[in-house]
């Protein structure tokens, strides 16, 4: 590190754990030592098809679940923009209306870029 | 788009630079200018990286200056707010590091402030189910006690402590030579220290307390018009006199292990740089460890709002002396602001604030076993009996109610991983709940742990050879 520089022993160790591992540490929580979280399936299936071949803890259980799942995978864990806007950078309020899906569905409109 | 704000930090100056102080990791990093824009830039508000890159235009230096921030959690991302820290309660048996052995709760002083005798006792030690002296049948039994629960440290800390620990010196006497003997039976050091206000030391046991490296803790306020105004015999008299020649007598003879001084601070007398400077180069203390009188606010001795602003003025007065002097490679003996030092040095962030309960505990003249020594003899904070050992069920009930993740009001402070809201004892007093945080002395603490911060920095810089003693072996603290 060049613009900070560890002074008491904690921040030493700090840097030394987080040598070489700086996209580990980005992520939520971060580090080996965090507990599991809940099923939250990351990036596409290996074989281009719908649904899932494993969640990150090689479970099962969630796999190919209805439309509704493939709404949220596809703009949160892997955009697909055939199916969904891009709610991360043009349509951040696009769900807001919708608090749950079931119920709420028809709140969610139609997105024109 | 992503937006991009500070975590829990607290920043200060030391040596005319910034540093910041990490927040729960109790890490402290020096800052590079751009570093330090652009946290307190964050800290102001969330910014997205293009309203950054209109504020820092070198975008290179920015995103390095980002990562690395980033990297040790002084800011991220604002849609992903850093995990709570999990509430973890330590595995059962915790190896006992202290045991402070009250041998008598009878005590030939009077002081008006007294936690154990005072308006605010716990345990009535008069009239009480305890016996007045501990037999040494109880002491014995206490030995084995904390010898068992050490588990595989290998050192034992004995302190004894009462009332007046010297009223019952011939089975604090006998109980150092059974427990040297039972430890070398059993491979274990046995370490000894004890507190007292010294009316009772005699040539002999000061002798007694030198010879077998006992290490001494003496309870005094200061000169002789502020000793006498609190530290009192039962007709009123003040007890300076009494002390003082002896104190020097056990200064001069006791040189195999430093001898510190404990003082009460309360409402009337506040001036810690005369009292330091009594009883260092008048009386010839090796340190001196300051400490508020715990008390309920109503009554007069109380520190209030105002008193404790002054104190700490004056803290800081004598922590930036003790800094000069560290600076030189020369000995200070205020010793609030090294036991601090050393826990920053450390980078310690605490889940518990002391070890009571977990690596201290208190025994009673009868071998109940509580919290710590100033919860000794209390039924509603009993944690077992030296005979029957720990009882593990209190003591995990106890520990899942006082960890720092209950203590709402300290989730929002950064001085939490050093104060985690501060001593059990002084919340029951004002509070009447031990789980309770301190909330009648943050600003103190914040401002403490600000004053130590900044001796800490300035240390770092104009003498980091001084910071590499608290790589050792941890020191015990004082019990008081």
């Amino acid at each position: 590190m060049t613009h900070l520089k560890p002074v008491n022993r904690k921040a030493a160790r700090i840097e030394r754990a987080t040598d070489n591992d700086v996209v580990a540490l980005q992520r939520r929580g971060g580090g080996a030592s965090v507990p599991q979280q809940p099923h939250f399936p990351v990036g596409c299936s290996l074989v281009f098809s719908p649904g899932w071949e494993a969640d990150r803890t090689g479970g099962t259980a969630g796999l190919c679940q209805p439309v509704e799942r493939d709404l949220f995978d596809c703009h949160i864990g892997c955009y697909w923009p055939a199916q969904v806007p891009d709610q991360l950078n043009h349509a951040p309020d696009w769900t807001s209306k919708c608090a749950a899906a079931q119920k709420d569905w028809r709140k969610i409109d139609l997105i024109f870029p | 788009m992503t937006a991009w704000a500070a975590r829990e930090h607290h920043r200060f100056e030391a040596a005319g630079k910034p540093f910041v102080y990490l927040v729960p990791s109790a890490a402290i990093f020096a800052l590079d200018a751009a570093a330090d824009s652009l946290l307190q830039t964050l800290a102001a508000r969330a910014l997205t990286r293009e309203e950054l890159v209109g504020m820092f235009p070198d975008e290179t230096a920015l995103d390095a200056t980002m990562g690395e921030l980033v990297r040790v959690q002084a800011i991220g991302e604002v849609n992903a707010p850093p995990a709570k820290t999990p509430k973890v309660i330590p595995l059962a048996p915790f190896p006992l590091t202290t045991m402070v052995l009250n041998v008598t709760n009878q005590c030939n002083l009077s002081c008006t402030y007294c936690y154990e005798y005072g308006e605010d006792k716990i345990v009535d030690t008069e009239n009480g189910k305890q016996p007045k002296f501990m037999t040494e049948e109880t002491a014995r039994e206490a030995v084995e006690f904390v010898l068992k629960e050490s588990g595989d440290n290998r050192v034992a800390h004995i302190t004894f402590f009462g009332g007046e620990t010297l009223m019952n010196f011939p089975v604090l006497a006998r109980t150092i030579a059974y427990a040297r003997q039972r430890g070398a039976e059993i491979g274990k050091e046995v370490d000894f220290s004890l507190t007292t206000n010294a009316t009772l030391l005699k040539p002999d046991i000061i002798e007694f307390l030198a010879d077998n490296r006992v290490g001494v803790t003496i309870s005094i306020d200061g000169p002789k018009e502020v000793q006498d105004k609190f530290r009192v015999f039962n007709n009123g008299a003040g007890s300076y006199e009494v002390v003082a020649p002896k104190i020097k007598e056990l200064l001069k003879r006791h040189r195999s292990r430093p001898i510190g001084a404990r003082v009460t601070l309360t409402s009337g007398e506040m001036n810690i740089k005369r009292i330091y400077t009594h009883l260092t180069e008048e009386m010839g203390f090796w340190e001196v460890g300051f400490a508020p009188v715990t008390t309920s606010p109503t009554r007069g001795h109380a520190i209030s709002e105002a008193g404790y602003g002054d104190m700490l003025g004056q803290f800081r007065d004598l922590a930036y002396e003790f800094l000069e002097a560290s600076v030189a490679n020369q000995h200070h003996g205020f010793s609030n602001v090294k036991e601090t030092l050393e826990e920053l040095h450390k980078g310690v962030s605490k889940a518990f604030p002391c070890g009571a309960g977990l690596g201290l505990l208190g025994v009673a003249t009868d071998g109940d076993v509580a919290l710590c020594h100033r919860f000794a003899g209390s039924d509603a904070h009993k944690l077992g009996t030296v005979r029957d050992g720990i009882d593990r069920q209190a003591q995990q009930t106890f520990l899942e109610q006082h960890h720092v993740a209950n203590k709402t009001d300290c989730s929002v402070c950064w001085a939490r991983p050093l104060c985690s809201g501060g001593c059990y004892h002084e919340a029951h007093t004002r509070y009447g709940d031990t789980a309770r945080p301190n909330l009648h002395y943050c600003e103190w603490i914040r401002g403490w742990t600000d004053v130590c911060l900044q001796i800490y920095g300035e240390l770092s810089e104009r003498n980091p050879a001084f910071l590499a003693q608290f790589d050792e072996e941890p020191t015990k603290e004082p019990v008081s």
